[in-house]
């Protein structure tokens, strides 16, 4: 049987499905009879999360800030303003600021209050971003926190946490790593990682395994 | 609200745990779950901050062992049945007993490709911005029982205003149905020691986003 398969549902054996399975098809049927939702657009909005919008638009954004000194200033300007020139990153709205990673400064991106993530750069936020450990302990011990992914900053790198409080979305510019002069954009991208625009990890270093 | 949700500076979570390769859903109801939210949120039935209101409201042992989307989907029934978009009734026999009420909007699969961009938060300002990039501010201790967006642990602090997002749509005044009330947006840093005391990391800084309301000069 279709996921989405409405009319017929109540001829499922309930026994098979969890409280919550049921309680969301409960509430997907009820919202759809009553004409508020259309299930077909529910189903393309899923599969554009699931196929479209993801990390690789972030990454692209960050090789080319990486190859293109006029674009970094303009992405470090005004985010929105900058990603919007580019035909083949989906649209961001209006609330974007990019934030850049230096030898003297490293950058983290939180919501402690929810769950606020720049969806149309990094697609949806991980389990662990939404989670309690990290929005508890990323605007107190963010170096604790990096420990957790394996990340040890020098001791006189200086943090600075962006908590998303606001409409506002933070993407952080990572450094780019050495040994990468004459790399193509395309081939750039390969190394910028979810984490890395998160400011929980670093870009992948060249001949590292993807 | 003093909520669970407000969880900046808490200890007890444990360490962060990323999960190797995780897909976009574990689920496929919440896979669901997300649709829904996103296409309640543009027909107009309530905004995002009705949902994030509706989630600081699960009790703190519900919203501490429920998953993510689970609190999404506990904190859309609240708002649905809520705002008369259905009964508690209806959602639990999953029937519709009543046509449903007129909404502004329909999200239809044409659509999605168009309009998955979020919306702007931008409003007409109302007054000229009282603080410039800059300036010393205060945090009120404020402690409103309904939704607001400064955190706890960034409450009766001392920071600098270093940049200005212009006039956007108030949360404490929209998640009680209050209007867009625009209000000047600034990003606020504070010292580590500020926040946390003198044994914080001393190469520390934190920033919130701060709706005007929540400052006073310094």
């Amino acid at each position: 049987m279709s996921e989405h398969d409405h009319d017929h549902h109540h001829d499922h054996d309930h026994s098979e499905l969890s409280e919550t399975q049921l309680r969301v098809r409960a509430l997907e049927t009820v919202l759809t009879k009553k004409g508020y939702v259309d299930p077909a657009a529910l189903d393309e909005i899923v599969e554009a999360y699931e196929t479209r919008i993801g990390p690789r638009n972030g990454a692209a954004v960050v090789a080319k800030a990486w190859c293109d000194p006029a674009f970094k200033r303009a992405l470090l300007a005004d985010a929105s303003k900058a990603v919007a020139t580019l035909g083949h990153v989906s649209r961001v709205g209006d609330h974007l600021v990019a934030v850049e990673n230096t030898p003297k400064m490293h950058n983290m991106v939180v919501c402690t209050l929810c769950s606020c993530y720049p969806w149309e750069m990094l697609g949806l936020p991980p389990t662990w971003y939404k989670s309690a450990p990290y929005r508890s302990r990323a605007v107190k011990d963010p170096r604790g926190v990096l420990e957790d992914f394996g990340l040890s900053l020098a001791k006189d790198t200086k943090i600075r946490v962006w908590d998303s409080t606001a409409e506002t979305r933070f993407i952080v510019l990572p450094m780019r790593p050495s040994g990468t002069e004459n790399w193509s954009q395309e081939r750039l991208a390969e190394l910028v990682t979810r984490d890395s625009m998160i400011g929980t990890g670093l870009p992948r270093q060249p001949g590292a395994a993807i | 609200m003093d909520g669970i949700h407000d969880m900046g500076g808490m200890d007890g979570f444990g360490k962060v745990e990323p999960e190797p390769n995780e897909p976009p859903f574990h689920e496929p109801w919440e896979g669901r779950v997300m649709a829904l939210e996103r296409a309640m949120g543009y027909a107009g039935a309530w905004h995002i901050d009705h949902s994030r209101f509706a989630r600081e409201r699960l009790p703190p042992q519900v919203y501490l062992t429920s998953s993510y989307y689970q609190r999404w989907a506990l904190a859309m029934e609240t708002n649905v049945v809520e705002r008369g978009l259905a009964t508690a009734e209806e959602l639990k026999s999953g029937r519709a007993l009543a046509p449903g009420k007129t909404l502004p909007r329909k999200f239809t699969p044409a659509l999605v490709r168009e309009r998955l961009t979020r919306g702007s938060y931008f409003r007409q300002q109302q007054a000229p911005p009282r603080f410039e990039v800059g300036d010393r501010v205060h945090t009120r201790n404020i402690h409103p029982t309904t939704h607001t967006r400064l955190p706890r642990y960034a409450r009766g602090k001392f920071g600098i205003v270093e940049l200005c997002h212009g006039c956007h749509m108030f949360p404490d005044a929209v998640a009680i149905n209050r209007g867009d009330d625009p209000q000047w947006l600034y990003t606020v840093v504070f010292e580590g020691r500020e926040l946390w005391g003198p044994d914080a990391d001393p190469t520390l800084k934190v920033s919130i986003d701060a709706f005007e309301p929540y400052l006073e000069p310094a």
